[in-house]
């Protein structure tokens, strides 16, 4: 990390302040051993010159100051790094690890869940553009209202959609549409784009595909579709495809997934935000959403041993044509 | 004082009702502070750990409701271990042997255990109400035993709880005799419920006005409630999911019709929007409007919705409403009292759900506006400037940049300048939290000018000791301070330890503090509890030279606490 000197971070009181400048770094810069002179910005920060700055035309005594400040500013607007937080994977740890017996161990393993991933993400990461997502207990929400956005966006459609009844008009078959609501929840929950393309591209295939993520709302609808797209390669098909366009709603939501999978010999892959490629469902929907750039549906023989995702539902049921 | 008998004074002080005047009046003189306990029925503990529950019975005998908070603010976002305490069982127990014939029992971060539940519904013949915050450690079990045992239970409601749910058997223990409810609120509920068991509840409780049901309770059973309770002020709706061409979302829209008196809606926990056009004819008179957990309705939806709600005072939405939704809420909503917009996607960046731009609208089109909780991708100065001068009535003022150390994205400054205007121009602010990039500046102009400030939020924030002490310094009426993350050392803890006794309790973890600092505050200060929790070196005695992770002190008559975990030392 660059040090930025001088615009003393611990100096606003005015002259020969006994500033304690060894113990009041600001924990952004702690780990950088800044040596930060107190001594450059008192002339500007005298107190005496408060009078003047106060008032709601706020600034007009710090005007001599602008250069200083902004100096300042340049230092703090700086990128977060892990660095910078040097309690995340500590604490990320020890919520994990505290929680055994009672009901809320639901409720702190699961957000620690969020917490740890977004904890992992910033220890590969080396300029992560936000720090809140690596940050424990920040944003500063209820930790009940942080669980249930985070159920949301995992929550499949099942039993919902079991329980409507779909008419006619709703056979779009581009989910998200509908009127149930789990997987509706997660979509609207995070998707506040209107569309999100993204490429797709299969190895073997030289000419790729966009799909929209924002018309999906969990992994399995997402696969589908790109097992729709690709269909025309023998590879991943051996299809279910028992004509065309009239999926039942209900089926297409809930048939698990070959790509998820792995059965069918490929693997669904996304670079990310940082350039990485990553196994598509690990992380929960809405961070994978704000993170991916593009698809790959890679051949499992390349992907070097990943173990793609083994669904829950599947154990060891095989997908039978409908 | 002799003029008056003893019941005259106690009918005066019938009328004073809030509990921070009741204190008063029980400081006059020895015969107000005996007449003022003798007949206080509500009492209100803001620390569990600051008296016991004896030293509570001693003072109080007609107690009637008693109102308790237990963990620190900060639990709320997981920076509290789960086993610090908080445990209402002693509380129970004490009352339960006492005389006291309580009534009414409202907790908030605390833990309650089924026997706690159990105990309590067993122990007050007249048990009326029992509220419950943010609290944890209980399941289904514990409320099917105030459901079967508390006959004239007029309030149960569960906000927020963590809640292990083992069947929704708890709802079809409330015996057929049991007519007296007024107010139930599930909400928080995971499991499923006995549909016909409520829908006979409903049936038999003419008085109920107030109904929040879970998310397992579907549209369905909604329109078969709303036609027994049409009298209901208060309704949360649970999964709001149907075909919107059925009969039964038809007879929803009819049945709503005949429901005048609601006005506070809330719930959508599941929702399909093509529904939502039939709660519209109720929405001209709802005051109150929380659509914090309906992800599932979009921004465009949620505009055409609030459109038709013209005499909102409270509304808590989520972020997708964007700038331009709030633009809409500024010119339809001109009562607006109280805006909470809470982040669809926390972890999200880049895209501005909402901005500074939305807050300067509200703060033009709603110049009632006193309670502010606001997470937004960015703030500038002008924009606070703006806000302060256009809404000088704010209360509470909460402002949560996703981003915790952001500047003002337009010049690169520190928000000094935006917060100083707001507490310059809110003479009446009570509460404040801060976030963004901000330096001991901020801290000089709240010092300076937030004189009635009770409870300050403080997160990555100031350069130097100063910063914290200007506040210690300036704000007279301060009660709770919770810092995190932030550069204050031993000098801004230790310059003026007197101050901690005229505040309910002081938060730090991540500063400058260290074990040898905390040691001397408690050594100099016998009447409160200066507790550090230490997670990883679980018994290592660092040195004083050692940052403390965490501290936690309150003031409190009663010394250590007793059921204090490992990880917690009371110095």
């Amino acid at each position: 990390m660059q040090g930025v000197v001088g615009g003393g971070v611990g100096a606003v009181s005015g002259g020969g302040g006994s500033s304690t400048s060894g113990a009041s770094m600001s924990t952004v810069s702690n780990e950088d051993n800044l040596v930060l002179s107190s001594e450059d910005s008192s002339s500007c920060l005298d107190e005496s010159e408060l009078e003047l700055g106060l008032g709601l035309s706020l600034g007009v005594g710090m005007g001599a100051c602008k250069a200083q400040q902004s100096l300042r500013g340049g230092q703090y607007a700086r990128i977060l790094t892990a660095k910078d937080f040097p309690y995340v994977g500590s604490s990320a740890s020890a919520s994990v690890s505290s929680s055994s017996s009672s009901s809320s161990s639901s409720s702190s393993s699961s957000l620690s869940r969020a917490n740890v991933a977004g904890t992992k993400r910033s220890a590969d990461s080396v300029a992560a553009a936000n720090g809140a997502s690596q940050v424990v207990g920040w944003p500063p929400i209820r930790a009940y209202r942080m669980n249930s956005l985070v159920n949301q966006a995992k929550l499949p459609a099942t039993e919902v959609f079991n329980s409507l009844i779909v008419k006619s008009r709703n056979s779009n078959p581009a989910v998200g549409k509908g009127t149930s609501s789990a997987c509706v929840n997660a979509k609207e929950k995070g998707q506040l784009r209107s569309s999100l393309f993204v490429k797709v591209n299969m190895d073997g295939i030289p000419i790729g595909r966009k799909v929209d993520l924002s018309s999906h709302r969990c992994y399995e609808t997402l696969a589908q579709k790109l097992e729709d797209m690709f269909a025309t390669s023998s590879t991943i098909m051996n299809s279910r495809r028992s004509g065309g366009e009239e999926h039942d709603m209900m089926v297409e939501a809930t048939r698990p997934s070959k790509l998820l999978d792995g059965s069918s010999g490929f693997v669904l892959t996304y670079e990310d935000k940082e350039g990485d490629w990553m196994l598509v469902g690990d992380v929960p929907w809405g961070m994978f959403i704000n993170s991916v750039r593009r698809l790959r549906i890679m051949r499992a023989s390349e992907a070097n041993g990943l173990a793609p995702r083994s669904e829950e539902s599947n154990g060891g049921q095989r997908i039978k044509p409908i | 004082m002799n003029y008056f008998p003893d019941e005259v004074l106690e009918h005066v002080f019938d009328f004073v009702a809030s509990h921070r005047d009741r204190n008063a009046v029980s400081l006059v003189c020895r015969l107000w502070h005996r007449v003022e306990r003798l007949s206080r029925q509500r009492v209100f503990v803001g620390n569990c750990y600051a008296l016991s529950p004896q030293i509570l019975i001693a003072r109080f005998p007609g107690l009637k409701s008693l109102t308790l908070k237990g963990k620190p603010h900060f639990a709320d976002f997981n920076l509290v271990p789960h086993d610090w305490g908080g445990y209402v069982q002693p509380w129970i127990e004490a009352l339960s042997n006492s005389r006291i014939g309580l009534e009414e029992l409202r907790l908030k971060r605390m833990v309650v255990s089924d026997e706690s539940l159990e105990l309590l519904s067993r122990s007050f013949a007249n048990f009326k109400s029992l509220v419950l915050v943010s609290c944890e450690g209980f399941t289904t079990v514990g409320l099917a035993a105030i459901a079967a045992n508390c006959r004239f239970l007029r309030e149960l409601d569960l906000q927020e709880n963590e809640i292990d749910d083992h069947s929704g058997h708890w709802l079809s223990c409330f015996p057929d005799s049991c007519t007296s409810l007024i107010s139930l609120n599930f909400a928080c509920l995971k499991g499923e419920i006995n549909l016909a068991a409520l829908e006979r509840l409903v049936a038999r409780s003419p008085n109920l006005r107030s109904l929040r049901l879970n998310r397992a309770v579907p549209l369905e059973t909604l329109q078969n409630i709303l036609m027994r309770a049409p009298q209901l002020v208060d309704l949360g709706t649970g999964s709001y999911v149907h075909d919107p061409d059925s009969e039964t979302y038809n007879k929803l829209k009819h049945t709503i019709l005949k429901c005048k008196s609601i006005r506070n809606l809330s719930g959508f926990l599941e929702v399909a929007p093509r529904c939502l056009p039939a709660i519209y004819p109720i929405c001209l008179n709802l005051t109150s409007l929380n659509l914090s957990y309906a992800a599932g309705i979009h921004g465009s939806e949620l505009v055409k919705l609030i459109r038709h709600c013209a005499k909102l005072q409270r509304l808590w939405i989520l972020d997708c409403i964007g700038d331009k939704g709030l633009e809409v809420v500024a010119s339809t909503c001109k009562e607006l009292q109280e805006l909470r917009v809470f982040p669809s996607d926390p972890f999200g960046v880049g895209h501005a759900a909402v901005t500074e731009n939305g807050l300067v609208a509200i703060s033009v089109g709603c110049p009632k506006l006193h309670s502010l909780l606001y997470f937004c991708q960015q703030m500038t100065n002008a924009a606070l400037i703006a806000v302060a001068k256009n809404c000088p009535n704010f209360i509470r003022f909460r402002l949560c940049i996703l981003d915790p150390t952001k500047p003002d994205p337009v010049t690169m400054q520190p928000l000094d300048n935006g917060f100083g205007a707001i507490v310059q121009s809110c003479k009446r602010l009570r509460r404040l939290s801060l976030s963004g990039l901000l330096t001991d500046w901020v801290f000089l102009y709240i010092g300076m000018y937030a004189e009635q400030l009770e409870m300050l939020s403080v997160a990555f924030a100031g350069d130097s000791d100063k910063g914290m002490l200007y506040v210690l310094n300036g704000c007279k009426k301060l009660r709770k301070l919770e810092i995190r993350d932030s550069p204050f050392g031993n000098k801004a803890l230790l310059t003026d330890v007197g101050k901690y006794e005229t505040m309910r309790s002081l938060w730090m973890s991540s500063c400058e503090v260290t074990l040898g600092g905390c040691k001397t505050l408690a050594k100099e200060m016998p009447r409160l509890n200066v507790e550090i929790i230490n997670e990883h070196d679980q018994m290592e005695i660092g040195s004083d030279e050692q940052r403390v992770e965490k501290m936690y002190l309150y003031r409190t008559l009663v010394g250590p606490r007793k059921d204090a975990p490992e990880f917690v030392w009371t110095l």
